[in-house]
């Protein structure tokens, strides 16, 4: 294999590690979007809620990482559970855009509370990964990405495998189908709201602590959900398999981007695509077409 | 009690001031402005100029959002738009600056209309995303067209200069920016007098509709974005020669989620709400330093506290005026009024 064909190879695994990142990410959006048809900006917050949580557990408690992760992840969950109750159970029937706007500010909120407790300084948090590289065949692959990827890939699994068999995911694809037609069939189209927040926000929490495991800290670090909303976009606002095949995606133009263009080309390129495909095709590859009447 | 308020005629209908009460508002409102700048110091002054660079910029997003119920979150890349081409102007040209705050509404409402054009397919959140995604991609070009831009180092823009005397301080751009300001706000009270206005309106109460009435929605939603840019444009202009540094951090996506907390706050789709919640978004920050420095005393860092509770309360505002008052600022005045006007019945 030559040189060129092998860095396109490392350049392509590292493209796919982060793009399971960013899917597991989208995840979190498309979970709280399919059942309550809110676009949560604030995942991106919760993204960096869930790392600093571990940071306190972990670093700060001295708890044994497996101990942390699940502790961290609870605490994104528990997050999700007092704003859907304490707020956006009371914005029920407002517009779209209003509740879009209180999770804007709900973001800012939880960045004044992070620096306010951590400061504003970029910080890491403790190793639990390893740092010895991986080798798929030639390919150096560096193993938290590695790590990164098959975690958010089983984690991906389990939630097609829940929508598909479980009760309460069976109740959630109905409430995003026909919230009036749920109700009458007796699901509780409530509990199904607090569900999917509960869940997102978890799953936001933990893929926080994988990317605060490999780039580290920093109160900014919630920069990472915008390229999410792009992924979710792309796939489709509704479509949990919509947001596997976005994140791959977008992952690999992006590591495509970052290396052959420049690092600055990076956002730019998802964001064209972004643009590009809110004019061609708005609902995505993935989504469910809205027809509206008069 | 407010009594003999039926109109005889379209005219008085769709007069902007309908009584005497208002009359004498607006006279105190005029006096108010042109005091400003000998009563106050120089740093109150400074803050009546950010404040009216805010207005202008905020009536100009209330003409998008509030009135035409599109969604836009590109609006500080279009503050940038007009900054940088001030600054531009005034580095190579040394063209008059009112010349160049106009140029710099021109080119913001010429880009609007082109990142307007998703509005053609999409609306809601999927526009606000669109415009965040033209805003980055604007902001992609401020930073890496360096021969033209000057890149992250930015621009720095010489003071404003009227028949020779130059313009650098607050008190003497406050009579710059004041009239741009006042004339633009009685621009867009007035535009919803006019067909385009209603027309605005009507796309945003429902746009199918709309087009079934005869509106072009082509036309008049790329015009919207055109007006709003260049609110946005005319306002980063005068933020230019007010700071005197353009830069891709001056205007950022902070700054298009701020303009749009503030015609939340002060209340959608209402002249006077634009005005008050970019008014009250200003000061509050200012406010929180002054009771930062108050407890100072009694709080080791006190300083390192202000910009997390800052950003804090950004949001908690923006939470708790969607939750409890999500007419904004402009339904309570509203609603004070009505109660003075019904005194001594209640309600």
């Amino acid at each position: 294999m030559s040189m060129e064909t092998l860095f396109f190879l490392e350049v392509t695994l590292a493209g796919l590690g982060s793009g399971a990142l960013l899917s597991l990410t989208a995840l979190a959006f498309v979970l709280i979007y399919k059942a309550t048809k809110i676009i949560n900006l604030a995942v991106s917050e919760l993204l960096m809620m869930g790392a600093y949580f571990f940071l306190a557990f972990a670093a700060g408690m001295g708890m044994s990482a497996w101990l942390a992760i699940p502790l961290a992840v609870a605490g994104g969950g528990l997050i999700g559970a007092v704003v859907e109750r304490g707020i956006i159970r009371r914005m029920l029937g407002e517009s779209p855009i209003s509740v879009f706007m209180v999770t804007v500010g709900l973001g800012s909120v939880l960045i004044g509370l992070v620096e306010l407790v951590w400061g504003a300084d970029p910080r890491t948090i403790p190793d639990f990964i390893g740092r010895a590289p991986v080798f798929l065949g030639e390919a150096y692959v560096s193993r938290k990405i590695f790590v990164a990827f098959l975690v958010s890939g089983a984690v991906i699994a389990v939630f097609l495998l829940l929508f598909r068999f479980w009760r309460g995911g069976v109740a959630l694809r109905a409430t995003a189908t026909d919230q009036a037609a749920a109700y009458s069939c007796g699901i509780n189209v409530p509990g199904v709201f607090s569900l999917a927040w509960i869940i997102g926000c978890a799953t936001a929490a933990g893929a926080g602590v994988l990317l605060g495991s490999i780039g580290g800290l920093s109160p900014t670090m919630g920069a990472f959900g915008l390229s999410a909303l792009v992924v979710v976009i792309v796939g489709g606002l509704d479509s949990p398999f919509g947001a596997l095949v976005g994140g791959l995606f977008i992952g690999l133009v992006e590591a495509y981007a970052g290396t052959y263009l420049g690092g600055e080309y990076k956002l730019v390129a998802t964001f064209s695509i972004l643009v590009l495909m809110l004019v061609i095709r708005p609902y995505g590859l993935f989504g469910t077409r809205e027809i509206e009447r008069l | 009690m407010l009594i003999a308020t039926a109109k005889e005629s379209y005219r008085a209908d769709q007069a902007l001031l309908t009584n005497r009460a208002q009359w004498v508002w607006l006279g105190l409102l005029i006096a108010g402005l042109v005091l400003v700048p000998f009563g106050a110091n120089a740093y109150w002054t400074y803050l009546a100029c950010l404040v009216l660079i805010n207005v202008a910029s905020a009536t100009g997003l209330n003409i998008l959002t509030g009135y035409t119920g599109l969604v836009s979150l590109g609006h500080g890349a279009f503050m940038a738009l007009g900054a940088y081409t001030v600054a531009i102007l005034e580095q190579r040209l040394g063209t008059p600056f009112l010349l160049n705050i106009l140029a710099g509404g021109a080119v913001a409402a010429a880009i609007g209309m082109i990142v307007g054009i998703p509005s053609l397919r999409v609306k809601g959140l999927y526009l606000a995303i669109a415009t965040i995604g033209a805003s980055i991609i604007l902001q992609f070009v401020f930073l890496n067209w360096t021969s033209v831009t000057g890149g992250s180092r930015g621009i720095n823009v010489a003071p404003a200069t009227f028949f020779g005397t130059e313009m650098a301080r607050p008190s003497e751009l406050y009579w710059v920016i004041m009239p741009i300001t006042v004339l633009m706000v009685l621009g867009a009270a007035n535009l919803f007098r006019t067909r385009i206005g209603r027309a605005f309106i009507a796309i945003r109460d429902r746009d199918i509709s709309a087009e079934v009435l005869g509106i072009p929605l082509l036309r008049y939603k790329l015009l919207s974005f055109a007006v709003s840019s260049f609110y946005a444009g005319v306002a980063g202009g005068m933020w230019a020669y007010m700071f005197r540094s353009v830069g891709p951090e001056s205007f950022t996506l902070l700054t298009s989620i701020f303009f749009l907390a503030a015609i939340i706050v002060g209340g959608m789709g209402s002249i006077l709400g634009a005005i008050l919640g970019a008014i009250f978004m200003t000061m509050v920050p200012e406010l929180l330093r002054f009771a930062v420095a108050f407890v100072a005393p009694f709080i080791d860092n006190a300083a390192t506290l202000l910009a997390p509770v800052r950003t804090m309360v950004f949001g908690l505002l923006i939470i708790l005026f969607l939750v409890f008052e999500p007419q904004g600022i402009a339904e309570i005045i509203r609603r004070i009024r009505r109660s003075w006007h019904l005194w001594p019945f209640r309600k």
